[in-house]
């Protein structure tokens, strides 16, 4: 098989499922007694055509680069990580303290201070459960929800009065953060900003990251066979800590982009499900590097057409939760996908049964 | 699970489909008319994985009360055919017949109501449970909803008792040793009237002793007019336990023949199709200064029980020192302790003079030894890996392979291609995954990556096991080269032909100790197999 013909099967599953979710969202829309395809047509709309739609679908898919990103090398080291959320939160405090507090520093610096302290935060925050799975066998699965919350709550303990908050306003919020830590807005007129380049640009890092230096390596081998990692002399333990912690960073990086390009405050909501939904971004990309920009761009743009799609359609926003949770079955679901449009291999054929002789045929001796 | 519905009120004794005797236990032979009936007939079974044709129109016969041995390499197709004949796979074309009539065995469910019975190589049993509780398990007679643990008990004991297979009805499967559980297997498949029998590679896993056991009861069972299929790639045990011998190679029927009318030089030339060497050819070996030392070592398993218990033992530059023992007798904790995989609870392990007890596995590696891990697959090496990546999988942050923390690509795949040749490893690419190589090929990518290391001791552990006897040869040839350039070998291997070929001292583990260390003309065949049996 050759290497074009491999690269466009691997891209038949993920299209598939795509529009498997989309059909299934449609049924959704008929039962509750709207077109499918009003709905469908509005949601394009909000999503790309309208004033400052596609911008706005590129500000939603930015996080989802990241968190995606994050998720995928937590699976090429065979980890689940699903501290997302939690390594946002990381991230998002990092950041915004120092985006806040540190004055007096130029842009150039400052800028780049706040994001490499939103991936400090997050490699810490993600670091932790790696260090647990690898010291004591916890389970990632586990650990990381449990710090999920214990990070929702620090958050809400650090803004909502208590160290961090704005003093000036009673909402739950931090100080605005300072100019010259601010991602600029690169398309007037719109919320997009600076974070987009950064998130095309950490794609071919990651990249470069996972199948070319040492540790993505280890990462990949670990990940395949953790057995034969150990037995060739890498430390398991220590690589699911450092890929723990490299994926916290690419989470925490989402958090510091999310606060210092969009919402310029750190408040409690800086989350609000985009973690999770990155699970289903990874997932879409075979948790390849390159494959997370379209999925990503695709689940922003159904975030960010939702709402214009709601109010021309009346079809509720939540549609796009149930043809990403489709799409997500199909990803996860490939037999079935399969089975469905009788990809690659017909089942054999069933054996025939001929009405034989009973040992006619002498056994053979000899070479045949 | 329950046959169906017309098997609602099947009891002990199974009934016996194709004539009732007088003998409950006895197997109609098929003698009903002038032409005995055959228990299985094979006509031309096709089947494909992909571009594979794992069998390519295979024929077999197999006779009431004949043991029929099935040899074969590893992916000749011996596993295919039998779980075709099982109802694991279904055939793409061919015909099977059972007892005289044409067959269709979709399920192991079919093939066991039909009467054909299979033993796994990994057993299939419940650790927790009886071994009454396993050989009744789907077939239980209850009363009042509840299974009747007294009459399973009873029945497993006389089906035993008949078949000369005593066993303790009441005991835990998880207490039993290996041969103990693999009697159980049998016995399951009896019960459920197994008339025709599948036994695949059924010595893998048990000593010397309990395998002559074993023969004496598969001839039993032949002389009650059953018969069994037994698969292997063992040439000395076919010629000990076969009445006719079929020999497959690449999907297809090269031969069927008897011991009488053959010799395992002659099947090992059908098996593989060339002459094969079956003992490697080997000088008198020259040991110069010690290099490995093991000092009174003990090591715990997982569970806290020692495993390895004070063994101490020298390897020698230039010579092979074999370990002798029937699996889980301890050997792959030595060797994890060896490696630094697993801490040694007491005693020490010198690297010439360095202590390297408490070394990390890289250290080890990194100081000069080789590793042949036991499992090739859960150790060995990563089969979703390329043959390239694998090759330097010990190696792949250092010079050259590795600057800085960037691998250097060009040079990993030089080295493979130089690797690939000089170890005939066929390989379409040193970029392909190492899965899509044959087994033999697989562990010759490991033991050429160990090799090319060039360790000061190679621990080889199990180092041909599921490889074709083709490999087999290179691989022992390429040992006994090392040895003789100077290197220390430790061979461990539950193969005692791999044994008494390779090594030029012995020692033989019995319950983690070295309960013998043999020279000279005291390696000798019966002796080791009895020290392996703990018989000191």
């Amino acid at each position: 098989m050759s290497a074009a013909a491999g690269w466009l099967r691997g891209l038949l599953l993920p299209l598939v499922s795509v529009l498997l979710g989309l059909l299934a969202g449609a049924v959704a829309v008929l039962l509750s007694g709207t077109s499918p395809i009003d709905a469908y047509v509005a949601l394009f709309q909000g999503a790309f055509t309208n004033t400052n739609a596609f911008p706005e679908t590129l500000v939603s898919a930015i996080p989802y680069v990241f968190l995606g990103l994050s998720v995928a090398v937590g699976f090429r080291a065979g980890l689940f990580n699903i501290g997302g959320a939690g390594q946002l939160f990381a991230g998002g405090i990092c950041a915004a303290f120092a985006g806040y507090r540190l004055t007096g520093v130029p842009a150039a610096v400052h800028l780049p201070l706040a994001l490499l302290a939103g991936m400090l935060g997050g490699f810490v925050y993600g670091a932790i459960p790696g260090l647990l799975k690898a010291r004591f066998g916890a389970h990632e699965v586990i650990t990381t929800i449990m710090l999920n919350y214990v990070a929702a709550n620090l958050t809400d303990l650090l803004v909502n009065k208590g160290p961090m908050s704005d003093p000036h306003t009673g909402s739950p919020q931090t100080p605005q953060m300072l100019l010259s830590a601010r991602l600029p807005i690169i398309v007037p007129g719109s919320r997009l900003h600076l974070g987009l380049f950064l998130a095309i640009l950490v794609v071919p890092v990651v990249w470069f990251l996972v199948e070319r230096t040492t540790i993505g390596f280890r990462i990949r081998a670990v990940g395949l066979n953790a057995g034969a990692a150990r037995a060739a002399g890498i430390s398991v333990g220590w690589t699911m800590t450092t890929v723990m912690g490299i994926s916290g960073a690419l989470a925490g990086l989402a958090g510091a982009v999310q606060v210092l390009g969009v919402s310029g405050v750190l408040t409690p909501s800086l989350s609000s499900g985009v973690a999770f939904d990155a699970i289903a971004v990874a997932l879409l990309a075979g948790s390849n590097a390159y494959a997370v920009l379209p999925a990503a761009l695709l689940f922003g743009a159904l975030k960010s057409g939702a709402s214009f799609m709601q109010l021309q359609t009346q079809v509720s926003a939540d549609l796009i939760s149930i043809v990403q949770a489709a799409v997500i079955v199909f990803v996860a679901a490939p037999l079935l996908v399969r089975w469905l449009f009788r990809l690659r291999s017909v089942p054999a054929a069933p054996v025939s049964i001929t009405e034989g002789g009973l040992g006619q045929a002498p056994p053979r001796e000899g070479v045949a | 699970m329950r046959g169906g519905g017309e098997e609602g009120d099947r009891r002990y004794p199974p009934t016996q489909r194709s004539g009732v005797l007088g003998d409950a236990y006895a197997v109609d032979t098929g003698a009903r008319d002038q032409t005995p009936v055959l228990a299985l007939g094979l006509r031309g079974i096709v089947k494909t994985y992909g571009a594979l044709r794992a069998n390519d129109g295979v024929d077999l016969t197999v006779r009431w009360g004949e043991v029929h041995a099935l040899l074969g390499e590893n992916g000749a197709g011996k596993s295919t055919l039998m779980n075709v004949v099982y109802g694991l796979t279904r055939a793409d074309e061919g015909q099977v017949i059972f007892d005289g009539q044409p067959v269709r065995v979709s399920s192991p469910t079919d093939a066991i109501r039909l009467g054909i019975g299979m033993v796994h190589q990994h057993f299939m049993l419940i650790p927790t449970l009886t071994v009454a509780e396993n050989i009744v398990l789907g077939h239980e007679t209850a009363r009042r909803g509840l299974i009747d643990l007294r009459a399973a008990c009873q029945a497993v004991t006389e089906l035993a008792a008949h078949h000369g297979l005593e066993v303790d009805a009441g005991a835990r499967v998880a207490d039993l040793s290996v041969g103990l559980q693999q009697r159980v297997e049998i016995l399951k498949a009896l019960y459920r009237g197994a008339r025709l029998l599948v036994l695949d590679e059924p010595t893998a896993v048990l000593t010397p002793p309990e395998a002559e056991r074993l023969f004496e009861v598969v001839h039993q069972l032949t002389a009650s007019g059953r018969a069994v299929i037994f698969i292997t790639h063992k040439l000395g045990e076919v010629m000990a336990v076969a009445d006719r011998i079929t020999v497959m190679r690449r999907g297809r029927v090269v031969a069927t023949t008897s011991p009488g009318e053959s010799s395992p030089s002659e099947l090992a030339r059908l098996m593989v199709g060339r002459p094969v060497l079956l003992r490697v050819e080997r000088g008198e070996a020259h040991p110069r200064d010690p290099v490995l030392r093991l000092e009174d070592l003990t090591v715990e398993d997982d569970r806290h029980q020692v495993a390895v218990d004070g063994v101490s033992l020298e390897v020698r530059a230039g010579e092979i020192v074999g370990v002798a023992g029937v699996e889980g007798n301890g050997q792959d904790h030595l060797v994890e302790a060896i490696l630094g995989l697993r801490h040694a609870r007491h005693g020490r392990v010198l690297l010439g003079s360095r202590d390297i007890t408490r070394d990390t596995t890289r250290r080890v590696l990194i100081q000069g030894v080789g590793h042949i891990p036991a499992d090739r697959h859960a150790a060995g090496a990563i089969l979703d890996l390329t043959v390239a990546d694998n090759l330097v999988l010990s190696r792949y942050d250092r010079q050259p392979f590795a600057r800085w923390l960037i691998r250097q690509l060009t040079a990993v795949l030089e080295h493979a291609r130089r690797v690939i040749s000089a170890f005939d490893i066929r390989a379409e690419s040193p970029a392909q995954p190492l899965g899509s190589l044959s087994g033999g090929n697989q562990q010759k990518v490991v033991v050429a990556r160990e090799l090319d290391g060039d360790p000061r001791v190679l621990v080889a552990s199990q180092p041909t096991r599921g490889v074709d006897v083709g490999s087999i040869e290179f691989i022992h040839q390429q040992l006994v080269r090392r040895r003789d350039e100077g290197m220390a070998v430790l061979l461990v291997s539950s193969e005692l032909d791999e044994i008494l070929s390779l090594a030029d001292r012995v020692a033989v583990m019995y319950r983690g100790r070295l309960v013998a260390l043999l020279a000279g003309d005291d390696i000798e065949s019966e002796r080791i197999g009895l020290l392996m049996a703990g018989a000191a």
